[in-house]
């Protein structure tokens, strides 16, 4: 493409790629409360219809034909995946979504390459080393977010796979990429260095990722939205198009903004998430293995505790997506709200696979969304609070990350579960959660160890509270 | 290239921009800003449009080709699964009539 592209584009084409962009930017600043969210959802769509129309009228385009099959399988492909997809797939089909974004870019870099090669020289070196940015953000985006959505929808192991000197390779590829890259800038006709930078991009993308494990798939696939955001704004940069930069930035700027979050909620570093593999190696898990006691305590009993509560705070996790329990959840929440309980749910940022997991699965169950609080919020009310219930989640509940410097949660921030008058918790058995650290909530005096299948106990409480009720 | 420095510029203030935005958004929706910021960086459709639609030699028509339809799957099924989460975040109301499911 030539450099002096921007006098080609039609005016009409600017105008409306301004127009987009301001509606973009309106779009997000709207999606901050939940009132104004739908709204801004629309000012979005409206956005993308003017973007794509504008393009439209580009002189360059010569054939409508391809374009409108690709978008006609496109949208066919797009609306199953989005009214179909069960609300416990939600981080699947995001990291499946940013692996087509990755896959795009990297092959409108791609197309970009070999075009500009064919053309005269017009590759300059910025040009080139943007365009290599975007070919490696692009294709480590695809095949990293694959196996993201692999791991989660478990046809991969959602296990750390590591392996010796893994780090090492790691950073090998990438020293490897960035010597393509180079090179490529150096001498952009040296054609045959483009398929081995797209290759190592895909492998890169493959091995940085495996080592990963699921606990730690909130912060990943953050890191992911933030890469592929990128590699669009790279393409941006390519292409001089204001409009990609803006979106791909404001894409970039979120998905960072997100990763933030989710590493301080854990405690931990981004070098650590990526390279620390955790939970491949639980320092200290055999040596908690004295018997200790436990209480446990039936349906029944668990129900009448919770009946006979004025406040009662509920932790969800990960197990609670797994088991489909969120409809049983709202059950439950119906019987105690009808008895008088004052029932709120204390959400844990990194609680699920993504950034908001519980909040959209409680919310499809149809539970009020004020009803749903953060841990700083919920943290000082725990010691008044009567009953705390635990389903499904297990290391944002652990004490041991307030106090036990050799534990591997140590100064990650959790729920004070510990500080409640009751603990109720529901689990399958008692094996330890994923980072296979043993949690002394279960062994303290006011804990009750529910055992079962939350969707289950859950289930057989709401019958108990519903037949005393009558 | 002329137009580095305006478009490093328009970056630059679009990340910022990014940050004191998305830095309000309530963490209850997380997850739909996650799939809204993916809908609408999908906007490299306008980008792959161009490269199919220029016809330039096969290779980039193939490329052009799986772009556009893969930009296309996230700007549909983005919008659409943003909007079908935010319809089901809804406040209390006083009557709160149980559901069955």
């Amino acid at each position: 493409m030539h450099p002096d592209l921007i006098e080609s584009v039609p005016l009409e084409t600017q105008i409306c790629y301004l127009i987009a962009s301001a509606l973009f930017i309106l779009s997000l600043k709207w999606l901050s409360a939940p009132t104004t969210s739908r709204k801004g959802v629309l000012v979005g769509e409206i956005g993308m219809a003017i973007a794509i129309l504008g393009t439209l009228r580009m002189p360059e385009i010569q054939t409508f034909q391809w374009i409108i099959i690709c978008i006609l399988v496109g949208t066919a492909v797009g609306v199953p995946l989005a009214m179909l997809m069960p609300m416990t797939a939600v981080p699947q089909r995001t990291a499946l979504s940013h692996a087509f974004g990755g896959l795009a870019v990297g092959c409108v870099g791609t197309a970009e390459y070999f075009t500009s090669l064919h053309a005269t020289t017009h590759l300059t070196a910025f040009k080139m080393g943007v365009l290599a940015l975007e070919v490696l953000l692009g294709f480590l985006t695809f095949t990293g977010s694959l196996m993201a959505f692999g791991k989660l929808q478990e046809i991969l192991p959602s296990r750390p796979l590591v392996y010796k000197g893994q780090n090492f390779i790691n950073l090998m590829l990438l020293v490897a990429a960035i010597f393509v890259g180079v090179s490529l800038v150096v001498d952009p006709t040296k054609s045959v260095l483009f398929p081995a930078l797209v290759v190592l991009a895909l492998l890169f993308g493959i091995l940085l990722i495996i080592p990963i494990g699921g606990a730690d798939m909130p912060t990943v696939i953050s890191l992911l939205n933030s890469y592929a955001g990128m590699s669009a704004s790279a393409m941006g940069f390519v292409l001089d198009n204001k409009l990609l930069i803006i979106a791909g930035a404001l894409d970039g700027s979120s998905g960072f903004i997100l990763s933030i979050i989710m590493c301080k909620a854990m405690n931990r570093s981004f070098i650590n998430v990526l390279f620390g593999a955790f939970g491949q190696a639980p320092t200290g898990a055999a040596a908690a293995q004295e018997k200790r006691n436990v209480r446990s305590a039936q349906a029944e009993e668990a129900a009448q505790i919770l009946g006979s509560a004025s406040t009662v705070v509920i932790v969800p996790g990960y197990g609670m997506a797994v088991a489909q329990a969120q409809h049983k959840v709202r059950e439950l929440y119906d019987q105690l709200t009808k008895r008088g309980v004052e029932v709120r749910f204390g959400i844990h940022p990194v609680a699920g696979r993504m950034p908001g997991h519980m909040n959209v699965l409680l919310a499809e169950a149809d539970i009020p969304y004020d009803r749903l609080s953060e841990m700083e919020d919920v943290n000082p009310e725990m010691s008044h609070t009567d009953v705390v219930l635990i389903i499904g989640a297990n290391d944002v509940t652990n004490p041991a990350a307030r106090h036990d410097k050799s534990s591997p949660i140590y100064g990650m921030p959790i729920i004070d579960c510990d500080k409640a008058r009751t603990v109720m918790v529901i689990k399958r058995s008692m094996s330890s959660g994923f980072a296979g650290i043993d949690n002394e909530l279960y062994y303290m005096d006011k804990t009750l160890m529910l055992f079962g299948d939350a969707k289950g106990f859950v289930g057989e409480m709401v019958k108990e509270l519903a037949s005393n009720n009558d | 290239m002329s137009s580095l420095m305006p478009n490093l510029y328009v970056f630059l203030l679009a990340t910022f921009l990014g940050f004191e935005v998305i830095r309000r958004v309530s963490p209850l929706l997380h997850t739909p800003l996650m799939s809204l910021t993916n809908a609408i960086s999908a906007i490299s459709l306008v980008g792959s449009i161009v490269v199919l639609g220029s016809q330039k030699d096969s290779l980039s028509t193939i490329l052009g080709a799986v772009a556009v339809t893969a930009s296309t799957i996230n700007v549909i099924s983005g919008f659409l699964i943003t909007d079908r989460m935010l319809r089901m975040f809804k406040k209390r109301k006083t009557d709160d009539a149980s559901r069955s499911h």
